[in-house]
C-alpha cells in the first residue's frame, strides 16, 4: 500500500528514498513469492493452474502505488501479485494457494480467486474479460454514493476481445463511472501472440471508439506505470472520465505452470529478460546512489524470509473443515436460514429451521451410497486424520 | 383487498422498496424513457429520477455484472432482462460470478441482486423470446429462483427478493401481467420457500410452476366437475428454496402426483421434483409422479404451433386421470 508519509531526500527523477525502498522491496517480495510458489507447485503442495507474473511486477506495482487505501482494485486470475502488492498478508496468499483455512478466499477460491475486502482488492477472476463489468459496477456504486474511490481494474491482452471489453467501456463512459482500466499487456493471450489475436494491437486505442481515451506505460518501468497510472486514476476521480492504460510488459514465465512454451522462443524471452524490471529499477537506484548493491541484497534476503515464512504458514494451516463444505454458498437471513433452506435432497428439512438435524433417513441414504444426504461418517473421519497430521 | 394487475403489483413492491432504501435502484434495457417493454417500471423514472431508474444499452452480461459489482459492495439493484432468452447473454455473469463470489471469496462479500425477467409462451414471440428456462437456474448453488403465479405473489416476492442478501432470479410469466388478483393493502414481503395451497383435495396432487398453476387450477375444476377427482393444487412460488414438504404431506396424503410446467422435459423442474418426490415419498405413491411439460422443441411462432408447444388445462386434465389407471 502506497505510504504517503514516507519521507526523505529526493534524487532527481526519482521518488523520495524510502519510497523507492518500498518500491524496489515490493517488487522483489512478489518475485520471490511467485518463483517459491511456482517450486511449491512442483511439489504438488498447489493443485489446478497456477499463473506467475515474473516480469510484471513493475506494471502491478507502479499501478497500485498510484491508489489511495479506500480505492478498488480488481484484477484476473494471475494475481497473487496485485494481492500482495495491496498489502495482503503473503501468509494469507500462500495459504489460498496450498487451499488451507487460512488463505485469503478461505481455500475456496485458490490461486484464480484471491480476495480481500479490507484492503479493497475485489478479486481475481478466472473468466477472461468477466470482471469488467464488475469493476463498472463497482464504480457505480462508487458515484452512487458520492464517494470520490476510484475502481482500477487490471486485465490482459487476451480480454479486450471479449464483448464485455466494449460493452463496459460503453457503458463506463456513458455514465462518467470513475474506473481506470488497464490492460497488462504481455504479449500473450495464453499461448496466442498480440498480433495474432488482436486485429488492433495498439491496445491503448482499442476503447477510443467507446469513449474511453487510452494511453501507454512502459510496463517494464515501475516509475513511468505509476507516473501514467496515476494521472489515469486523477483524470477517473477528479474528472469522471474513465481512462485505459496499455502497460506493455512480458511474462518471463509461461502462461501457466502447465505450459510448454513452445509459442515463442527462448531468445525473445531472453531479449525482454534484459529488461527485468526489478534489476532496472535496482540499478538506477544504485546509479543515483540511494542504495548499494549490499542494500539490494538485503532487501532482496528480506523477501526471500517473508516468503520462507508464508509457506512455512502455509503448510501449517490446516485444511478446511469439511463440515464447511456448504458454508458462503448463501447469505443467511430471513429467507435463507442455513444452506438446508436450498438444498431439497435431503428429507425433513424444513425453511425456518435452526440447526440442521438430518434425520434417520438421510443417514440410511449416506449409507446406501448417496453423495448428498447429510453427515458423512466417513468424511468426518478423513477431516480428523487431516487435522491431525498439519496440527 | 384491493385488486391489481401483476405488473401493478411488481410496480407498486419497486416503488415501496425504493422509497424505503436508498441503496435500492433499478437497471434495464428501456425500463426508464420507455417504462419497460412490459411497463412494470411504468413512472418509476419520473418519481425516482435517473441516478436510481438507469436506462441501459443493449449489453445484458454487463449490465448483470455491473449489478454484481455494485451489490458486492453493498448496493441493492434490480436488473430487469427483457426476456428470459436475453438472459442467455449474461449467463457467464450469473453463474460465475453473482452466484458465486460469496462462496470463492470465503464470505467476505455478498450479492444482494434481483434480476427481474419475462419468461413463458403464448404472444408468439417466437424461439428467442418465450422460453421457460426455470430449470437452468434452478440448477444452480447460491441463487433464489422465484416463480410467481398472482399479483400477490409478484408483490410479496419482489419485495423479499430485494431485501434478500442473496441473488435471485426472478421469473415472470409473460402472458401473466395483465392478470387481476387481490393484493394485500401494506402487504409486507412475502416468504420464500413457503409453497401455497390453492386448492385443497384429496385424491392427487398437482404441483403447478409459474402460469402453470393457473392452468392447473382449471384443469382442478374440471377434474372436480367430471371426474369427481378432487385435487390439491400445489403453486410451490419459489423454486429455490423449495418447499418440499408441503408437496409430499401432500403426496403422502393423495398418494399420486402430477407436476406441470412449460420447460422443456428433459432436465426440467417436473424432473428434478419428481426425482424429489420418489426419493422422499416413494413408498406413498400409488402410481408413476407424470409429469406435463412444454413440447422438446424451440418454441414456434406460428400460433397453432405455439399452443401446441405448452401445456394448457386438458394436458394437465389427462395426466391427473393417468395416475388413476392401473399400473
Amino acid at each position: 500500500m502506497a505510504t504517503r508519509a514516507a519521507s526523505g531526500k529526493r534524487k532527481a527523477g526519482l521518488p523520495a528514498e524510502d519510497r523507492c525502498r518500498e518500491i524496489v522491496a515490493k517488487m522483489m517480495l512478489i518475485r520471490r513469492f511467485e518463483e517459491r510458489a511456482g517450486e511449491m507447485y512442483a511439489k504438488a503442495k498447489i493443485g489446478g493452474f497456477l499463473h506467475l507474473c515474473i516480469g510484471e511486477e513493475a506494471a502491478i506495482v507502479g499501478a497500485t502505488d498510484a491508489l489511495r487505501d479506500s480505492d478498488y482494485l480488481m484484477s484476473t486470475y494471475r494475481e497473487h501479485g496485485q494481492a500482495i502488492a495491496r498489502g495482503t498478508s503473503p501468509n494469507a496468499v500462500m495459504a489460498e494457494l496450498f487451499g488451507k483455512r487460512d488463505g485469503c478466499s478461505g481455500g475456496r477460491g485458490g490461486s484464480m480467486h484471491l480476495f480481500d475486502y479490507e484492503r479493497r482488492f475485489l478479486g481475481g477472476y478466472g473468466i477472461v474479460g468477466g470482471n469488467l463489468p464488475l469493476a463498472a459496477g463497482v464504480a457505480l456504486a462508487s458515484d452512487y454514493r458520492g464517494e470520490d474511490d476510484v475502481m482500477l481494474c487490471m486485465f490482459g491482452d487476451g480480454a479486450t476481445n471479449q464483448g464485455t471489453f466494449g460493452e463496459t467501456m460503453n457503458l463506463a463512459a456513458l455514465w462518467s463511472l470513475p474506473v481506470v482500466f488497464m490492460v497488462i499487456n504481455n504479449q500473450f493471450g495464453m499461448g496466442t501472440a498480440l498480433e495474432r489475436h488482436s486485429a488492433v494491437t495498439d491496445l491503448s486505442k482499442k476503447a477510443e471508439g467507446f469513449g474511453v481515451p487510452g494511453r501507454q506505460c512502459d510496463g517494464m518501468d515501475v516509475l513511468d506505470t505509476h507516473r501514467v497510472v496515476a494521472d489515469a486514476v486523477r483524470c477517473a476521480r477528479e474528472e469522471r472520465k474513465p481512462q485505459l492504460v496499455e502497460a506493455v510488459t512480458y511474462r518471463f514465465r509461461g502462461h501457466s505452470m502447465a505450459d510448454p512454451e513452445e509459442y515463442r522462443t527462448k531468445e525473445e524471452v531472453e531479449e525482454w529478460r534484459k529488461r527485468d524490471p526489478i534489476a532496472t529499477f535496482g540499478k538506477q537506484l544504485v546509479d543515483a546512489g540511494v542504495l548499494d548493491d549490499e542494500g539490494l541484497e538485503k532487501l532482496d534476503q528480506e523477501a526471500v524470509e517473508t516468503v520462507d515464512e508464508a509457506v512455512k504458514f502455509a503448510d501449517k494451516s490446516p485444511f478446511p473443515d469439511l463440515a464447511s463444505l456448504y458454508d458462503h454458498v448463501y447469505s443467511y437471513g430471513e429467507q435463507v436460514k442455513g444452506w438446508y433452506t436450498v438444498d431439497e435432497r435431503s428429507p425433513g428439512t424444513h425453511p425456518g429451521e435452526r440447526e440442521r438435524d438430518a434425520p434417520q433417513i438421510a443417514h440410511d441414504l449416506a449409507e446406501a451410497g448417496a453423495a448428498y444426504a447429510g453427515e458423512q461418517p466417513s468424511r468426518g473421519a478423513a477431516d480428523k486424520e487431516q487435522e491431525e497430521e498439519s496440527g | 383487498m384491493p385488486e391489481m394487475r401483476y405488473r401493478e403489483a411488481l410496480n407498486e413492491a419497486l416503488r415501496e422498496e425504493m422509497e424505503a432504501d436508498e441503496s435500492v435502484f433499478l437497471m434495464g434495457e428501456d425500463i426508464g424513457v420507455f417504462q419497460g417493454a412490459f411497463k412494470v417500471t411504468k413512472g418509476l423514472l419520473e418519481e425516482f429520477g435517473e441516478r436510481r431508474v438507469r436506462d441501459t444499452p443493449i449489453s445484458e452480461n454487463t449490465i448483470v455484472g455491473m449489478g454484481v459489482g455494485s451489490a458486492m459492495v453493498g448496493l441493492r439493484p434490480v436488473v430487469e432482462l427483457m426476456t428470459v432468452n436475453f438472459s442467455l447473454l449474461a449467463m457467464d455473469q450469473i453463474v460465475n460470478h453473482a452466484a458465486a463470489v460469496r462462496y470463492m471469496f470465503g464470505g467476505q462479500v455478498s450479492c444482494p441482486l434481483v434480476i427481474r425477467m419475462p419468461g413463458g409462451a403464448g404472444h408468439q414471440l417466437g424461439p428467442t423470446h418465450s422460453h421457460s428456462f426455470e430449470a437452468w437456474y434452478l440448477h444452480v448453488p447460491g441463487l433464489l429462483v422465484a416463480v410467481p403465479s398472482t399479483p400477490a405473489d409478484a408483490k410479496g416476492l419482489l419485495k423479499a427478493a430485494i431485501r434478500d442478501d442473496n441473488p435471485v432470479i426472478f421469473i415472470e410469466h409473460e402472458t401473466l401481467y395483465g392478470q387481476k388478483g387481490e393484493v394485500p393493502e401494506n402487504g409486507g414481503p412475502a416468504r420464500f420457500g413457503e409453497a401455497a395451497i390453492r386448492r385443497e383435495g384429496d385424491d392427487v396432487t398437482i404441483v403447478g410452476i409459474s402460469r402453470m398453476a393457473v392452468t392447473a387450477a382449471k384443469a382442478a375444476e374440471t377434474l372436480s366437475s367430471e371426474h369427481e377427482i378432487e385435487a390439491e393444487l400445489i403453486d410451490p412460488r419459489t423454486l429455490r428454496p423449495l418447499d418440499m414438504d408441503t408437496i409430499v404431506e401432500s403426496v403422502k396424503k393423495t398418494n399420486r402426483a402430477v407436476i406441470a410446467e412449460e420447460g422443456w422435459p428433459h432436465g426440467g423442474v417436473g424432473a428434478n421434483l419428481a426425482a424429489l418426490i420418489q426419493e422422499q415419498a416413494f413408498d406413498y405413491l400409488d402410481s408413476p409422479v407424470l409429469r406435463v411439460t412444454g413440447a422438446d422443441v424451440p418454441m414456434p411462432y406460428s400460433k397453432p404451433l405455439e399452443q401446441a408447444a405448452f401445456p394448457h388445462e386438458e394436458h394437465v386434465v389427462q395426466a391427473a386421470l393417468a395416475t388413476f389407471r392401473d399400473v
